[in-house]
């Protein structure tokens, strides 16, 4: 399937583009609320082919970048107990926490791997019986069931050593907050489609409904992006204010029934900060009663303790779709992806490392 | 340096490993062959051209589909040698062994150092081994060291680029840095991609055959295709233009980065180059390269332009820009 859409990306691109400049009557701004659709949109240039008219804004859709300092923190602070494995995915190493991040934690000797897949956190747990293997989840509702499918094996396996500290967050509630605090100036939505694989069209129904804006479910290809806007042009010519699902070859409107099933079983909604964002109900998850004997927070004791970002990064404001990443006076300069400031700076799916990245003068 | 002490990302070949370089290595012992920072240093001998090298490899697994240690360590260095024009006259090979590493793989990698040297047409002239404490080391280390010479009239540099040559690429781009990471285990693909690692003199060779003018020759490896013109770019002061439809990239590759999210643009090769060449000569080296076992998938892929000097831009396919800049940030240590 991906080959033959990558062929006729020459033949169809030129057509979406076509009715899309034909929109350019007012300003119009869209959040594609996904890192993935950041990157992409990046990567095929597709900045560079929109009216002036279109912008595009970057939403808080980077798992690591909206993951609290303190929530690092903790996870350096676990890091540095005798007999503990850290385990996370990679974008995490070079988030900084306070003073340091968890590969400056591994270069003094620390216990820290990184994993692709959240079964490799159970594995290293069964080889090494005599380690506490701690994984560091962060993600949305893309990586939760896979998470979630792991704290089951550990349990099935009667793995002893086998320790969750979950980060993971919502998208919806996200995208209720930024919309609620009146702050952001939107006027559709690009949708997440891997979110959506799992959850479905409804969980987004309120922009509609609640907030008269439209949102379509997009994929991640270029043409899927320049549909995705085409769709997004032609409910606000018409008036209308719906969701609709562009990447109808992956989402279906009822979601992934047993992805949520299993995700339900082993996780429960919690309010949680977000980096920029602030406090946000239901918003979180955290593993449920009968599954606590494995929640690192408990198990450990590790206290909380939040850190302000630092002084003049503009995270907060870029995630919530405020600033964008050139308004930040560290971009670039004080703050690279080699030694990076702030957290939208690390993550491949930031947008200030996409920004620094894929900038065209 | 603002690091005290060496992270992983050192090693990556991107930025950081440049800015070790730049200011730790460089203040103690540059000089005017050493300053260049290409493949090989150039050294004047009498009438003659000298190249010169040296690459340790540290690659993680030992072996891998298409490769292991030892063949990445004759092709590694001979490429390097290559990339200057240079016939290779003969390698040196030093060994660091781990207490308890097995003879019998050790027997294996030999075999195919042989049969790579065989390749590559070059001798091990000289070696050295050395046994460290189990656990000093992981396995096996090697280091080869490479000397060749510069046919006359042959003048290949990085800074050498000039408007109106064309850019081309000997094949598709990814495979080596693929392979190793699936044979590595760590996200559990499985995939029959192979990597690349194959001596290019002899391609190099036909190629100075068909056109004594070649400006620029650089083999991607770590940092990737993206890396390496961004390198030429800069050392040149001339813009970079690739056609993003013109790029060799595999479908299990390209299938493997779109799951990852991995950009092929910074993969590392072990079997490819780019190569800068005037315009008229161009058809004529294409008919020699793929008439070559290597080059047989030798194609365009851009032109140099006097716009934007330094800079790197790929025009997608649906007929937008991005840049290519260096690889930044870490990428994966222990490929090569």
């Amino acid at each position: 399937m991906s080959l033959s859409k990558r062929i006729d990306e020459e033949k169809f691109a030129p057509i979406l583009l076509e009715e899309i400049s034909g929109y350019a009557n007012h300003p119009l701004r869209l959040m594609e609320v996904c890192g993935t659709h950041t990157i992409s949109i990046f990567r095929s240039g597709i900045r560079s082919l929109l009216p002036e008219a279109i912008e595009l804004i970057s939403g808080p859709g980077c798992p690591v970048c909206v993951t609290p300092a303190g929530e690092i923190n903790r996870a350096i602070a676990l890091s540095r107990l005798k007999n503990v494995t850290l385990v996370t995915f990679g974008d995490l190493m070079r988030v900084p926490g306070g003073s340091s991040s968890l590969h400056r934690e591994r270069a003094m000797g620390g216990d820290i791997r990184v994993i692709f897949s959240p079964l490799d956190a159970v594995e290293i747990a069964e080889k090494e019986p005599n380690r506490k293997v701690v994984f560091f989840a962060v993600g949305f509702e893309t990586t939760s069931p896979a998470i979630a499918v792991a704290v089951k094996e550990a349990r099935r396996k009667g793995l002893i050593n086998f320790y969750l500290l979950s980060s993971q967050r919502l998208i919806p509630p996200a995208i209720r907050a930024l919309l609620s605090s009146g702050k952001v100036n939107i006027d559709g939505f690009i949708l997440p489609g891997h979110v959506s694989v799992i959850i479905g069209r409804d969980p987004y129904l309120f922009i509609a409904h609640e907030f008269d804006l439209p949102g379509v479910i997009t994929g991640f290809e270029a043409l899927d992006i320049l549909e995705g806007i085409c769709m997004l042009l032609r409910q606000k010519r018409q008036g209308r204010a719906d969701i609709e699902i562009q990447y109808k070859r992956a989402v279906k409107e009822e979601g992934n029934k047993k992805a949520l099933k299993v995700m339900q079983e082993v996780f429960k909604p919690v309010d949680a900060r977000w980096r920029g964002l602030g406090l946000i109900q239901k918003s979180g998850l955290i593993l449920r009663e009968e599954f606590s004997r494995i929640d690192a927070t408990y198990a450990f004791n590790i206290p909380y303790e939040d850190k302000a970002d630092p002084p003049g990064c503009l995270c907060g404001e870029i995630l919530q779709g405020l600033k964008r990443p050139p308004d930040c006076s560290l971009f670039g300069k004080r703050c690279t992806p080699e030694d990076p400031v702030g957290p939208c700076m690390v993550s491949s799916e930031g947008s200030c490392a996409a920004y620094y990245k894929y900038r065209v003068q | 340096m603002k690091e005290k002490k060496i992270l992983l990302a050192h090693g990556a070949g991107g930025k950081l490993s440049h800015d070790l370089l730049k200011e730790l290595f460089l203040p103690f012992l540059n000089n005017e062959f050493l300053s260049a920072l290409d493949d090989s240093a150039i050294i004047p001998a009498g009438t003659f051209k000298i190249a010169f090298t040296t690459d340790s490899y540290v690659v993680k697994p030992l072996f891998f589909p298409g490769g292991d240690i030892g063949r990445l360590a004759i092709c590694g260095t001979v490429n390097d040698l290559a990339m200057t024009g240079a016939k290779p006259l003969g390698l040196s090979a030093s060994f660091i062994l781990e207490e308890g590493f097995p003879l019998e793989a050790l027997e294996e990698v030999l075999s195919s150092i042989k049969e790579a040297a065989k390749e590559a047409g070059v001798m091990v002239v000289a070696g050295d081994t050395k046994v460290v404490e189990h656990g000093a080391a992981e396995g096996l280390y090697i280091t080869t060291t490479g000397v060749g010479i510069i046919p006359e009239g042959v003048d290949i540099r990085s800074s050498n680029a000039r408007a109106g040559d064309l850019i081309i690429i000997n094949g598709p781009i990814g495979d080596h840095e693929i392979a190793v990471l699936i044979a590595r285990g760590e996200f559990s693909l499985r995939g029959e991609i192979k990597s690349d690692s194959a001596p290019l003199n002899g391609l190099v060779e036909a190629m100075l055959e068909a056109c004594h003018d070649i400006h620029v020759l650089r083999d991607p490896t770590r940092g990737g295709l993206a890396t390496v013109l961004w390198e030429i770019a800069n050392a040149s002061g001339i813009g970079v233009v690739i056609e993003e439809d013109k790029v060799p990239i595999g479908e299990e590759v390209r299938v493997t980065c779109d799951l990852l999210g991995f950009d092929p643009y910074y993969l590392a090769n072990e079997g490819k180059l780019v190569a800068f060449i005037p315009e008229k000569e161009t058809e004529r080296v294409l008919k020699r390269m793929r008439a070559h076992p290597l080059g047989k998938e030798t194609v365009v892929i851009g032109r140099v332009t006097t716009e934007n000097p330094g800079r790197v831009l790929l025009r997608t396919k649906i007929g937008g820009h991005r840049l290519l800049e260096p690889l930044s940030g870490e990428q994966f240590p222990r490929i090569c």
